[in-house]
């Protein structure tokens, strides 16, 4: 089983060194990614998800740093190695796309342009190679008339149009996985849902895993093949989506459910989770959960170990009683 | 495009002749050239005839409406000094002044955008600090004070470059041109150091605000994403998306440069315009003076334009419209 992971990324801890102290954005994550697999990320804004995204790919800035821990893509470690080597694996083996649809293309340059320096970033390719290249990725994306697309400048386009080149910029390498951070979040619930379905199709016809960055859980029930919630760095659950939705064993995931409104609870008060996360620099000790938790226990301020039941892992000494 | 020109020839007209009656009317206050350019011992009769053949025995309006009459068929008056067409003189001196601006900007382009651009993106290294503290030194010192610190140092001291003049000339397409004599080079070294060197302050400190600013957009984080090397990233992405404010500022430069480039030719001795203008106040030489500052408007005029061309390669969002005027 584990052989056949593409990704296991393994006791990572991204850390941000700041005058104010150490910021634990990434603290001890670890999950693993199959071939093919449809993997969400689930957390509110802060709790690490993109930095986990970006850890993956190398893109840390200073101050912040990966302090320990491994990401391995077929077995090969990428944490530290040289500038060059993963720059070989980022967009060819390991492509990502952002939130922001408006700013992910560059505004003074034609999209041809752009397709073509991400191609060559890893291959020698002439232009007509680079067009017909980029004409074949960007039907792949479901964009109508593409050759008029090419000649275009981002700001010609829709959101929906310009999200839709990102991920085709993202695919134009053929990559093994596709880490996609809050990509849909900016567009209108329509194209979200088109986008959503594509990226499904394309992932399953193309054998790319992906790990679906959000704060959306409707939108992982929907895609995702497995789940990883994360809080305050941590993961604190992870399994196959249905397990982590029907039965949540962490008082987090539990509460994420419970706000999301549902058609079936039409007109009473949306359930939200009591006060707000502590700061990052002042996090309580043992469950970073415990002073919105609405059932601490006296363990709940010592380090609490992963739990497994059934290949479906939470950080939680008093787990949520599991509906019958 | 068409009501765009027609608007700033337009206002480029109204400027010219409000500025033409300005300095007119300015240097008639200021005293009598006649005084100046006659000898000592020039008796009445002979000071009376100067004045005659200058056409200075007119009323300051008649003598105006003549140089507006003149100036509209292109002819703005002979030079008092030299008895020649102030515009020939002018361009005479223009060659050497074009030369040394464009020298100066060259420096300022090829030293300032390198340096601003990695005080940007490496903002946090010793280098990019010395690097901003010296653009700060180098924009308050005073071009006089720089120009004779330059020649102390390098002509004065260590020998290395001429002080002053205009090296040997070649002509290039039927213009006398310095910069393509190992002499020419060597003269033109000092006095385009001392004009850059404020240009090359401003320019790294745009340069760098815009590196700032661009660096740490999601583009930026996209093509780092899909592998891109980091030349490809400085010199690809981010440069054309910060050149617009530097563009401006070079145009404005650029022309103020050519246009008052007084101190630096006065303390280098350089034979261009700047110096031309100084002698020509000083012997109340009108016609010099108001053709050459006519000149200078159409010098702005042509630049601004050109940087608005330029905008428009640059950024495709910008385009021509009649209210850009």
């Amino acid at each position: 089983m584990r052989a056949e992971n593409i990704l296991e990324v393994d006791g990572l801890q991204t850390w941000f060194h700041t005058r104010k102290g150490v910021i634990k954005a990434v603290d001890s994550v670890s999950f693993s990614l199959r071939p093919g697999e449809i993997l969400g990320l689930v957390g509110e804004s802060g709790s690490g998800k993109s930095i986990t995204g970006l850890s993956i790919l190398g893109l840390i800035d200073p101050p912040g740093r990966i302090v320990s821990g491994e990401v391995r893509y077929k077995g090969r470690n990428l944490v530290g190695l040289p500038e060059p080597e993963i720059r070989a694996i980022r967009g060819r083996n390991i492509a990502m796309i952002f939130q922001d649809p408006m700013m992910t293309l560059n505004p003074v340059l034609r999209i041809d342009t752009q397709m073509r320096w991400a191609l060559a970033a890893h291959e020698q390719v002439d232009k007509n190679a680079a067009r017909a290249r980029s004409l074949e990725v960007l039907r792949l994306v479901g964009i109508a008339a593409p050759e008029e697309r090419l000649g275009s400048y981002p700001h010609e386009l829709s959101g929906g149009m310009r999200q839709r080149i990102a991920i085709a910029i993202a695919m134009l390498n053929k990559p093994d996985i596709l880490i996609a951070d809050e990509a849909t979040t900016a567009l209108d619930v329509t194209i979200q849902a088109q986008i959503l379905s594509e990226m499904q199709n394309l992932c399953a016809a193309t054998g790319t895993a992906l790990i679906w960055i959000t704060h959306d859980l409707s939108v992982v029930a929907g895609l995702a093949d497995r789940v990883c919630v994360m809080y305050a760095g941590r993961i604190v659950e992870q399994g196959l989506v249905d397990d982590v939705l029907d039965r949540p064993m962490h008082h987090y995931t539990e509460g994420l459910i419970g706000s999301v409104p549902s058609m079936n609870a039409r007109g009473k008060p949306l359930k939200q989770i009591a006060e707000i996360t502590r700061s990052l620099f002042d996090l309580p000790s043992g469950c970073a959960f415990r002073n919105r938790c609405p059932k601490v226990i006296a363990g709940c301020s010592e380090p609490i170990p992963v739990l497994e039941r059934n290949g479906h892992q939470f950080r939680c000494i008093n787990p949520p009683v599991p509906a019958p | 495009m068409i009501v765009y020109l027609i608007n700033r020839v337009g206002q480029s007209l109204f400027v010219l002749s409000a500025m033409s009656l300005i300095v007119f009317v300015g240097i008639y206050v200021i005293g009598d050239p006649v005084q100046i350019l006659v000898s000592p011992e020039a008796s009445a009769e002979e000071i009376a005839q100067v004045r005659r053949n200058l056409g200075l025995d007119l009323s300051l309006p008649t003598q105006y409406l003549r140089f507006l009459s003149g100036a509209t068929s292109g002819d703005l008056g002979s030079s008092f000094v030299y008895n020649e067409s102030a515009i020939v003189v002018i361009l005479r001196h223009f060659p050497a002044t074009l030369e040394l601006a464009l020298a100066a900007m060259f420096i300022a382009i090829a030293l300032g955008i390198p340096l601003g651009v990695w005080a940007g993106i490496r903002s946090e290294t010793f280098s990019a600090k010395a690097i901003m503290a010296a653009s700060t030194v180098g924009a308050s010192l005073p071009t006089f004070w720089v120009g004779l610190i330059l020649i102390m140092c390098f002509a004065v001291y260590l020998g290395w470059l001429p002080a002053s003049g205009r090296g040997a000339t070649r002509s290039v397409f039927g213009v006398e041109l310095s910069i393509f004599t190992r002499d020419g080079l060597a003269h033109i070294i000092l006095p385009a150091l001392n004009l850059a060197l404020f240009k090359v302050s401003l320019v790294i400190r745009l340069a760098r605000a815009g590196a700032r600013e661009i660096v740490g957009q999601e583009f930026i984080k996209f093509a780092r994403a899909t592998g891109q090397s980091p030349a490809r990233i400085v010199l690809g992405h981010l440069l054309k998306n910060i050149m617009i404010p530097i563009v401006t500022v070079l145009g404005l430069e650029f022309g103020s440069v050519l246009a008052f480039s007084v101190v630096t030719e006065r303390v280098f001795s350089w034979p261009g315009m700047g110096n031309l203008l100084v002698r020509s106040l000083f012997l109340l030489d009108r016609p010099i003076v108001v053709a050459y500052l006519m000149l200078t408007v159409v010098i702005f005029v042509v630049i601004n334009f050109t940087v608005d061309v330029i905008y428009t390669f640059l950024d495709p969002r910008i385009r021509f419209s009649a209210k850009a005027g």
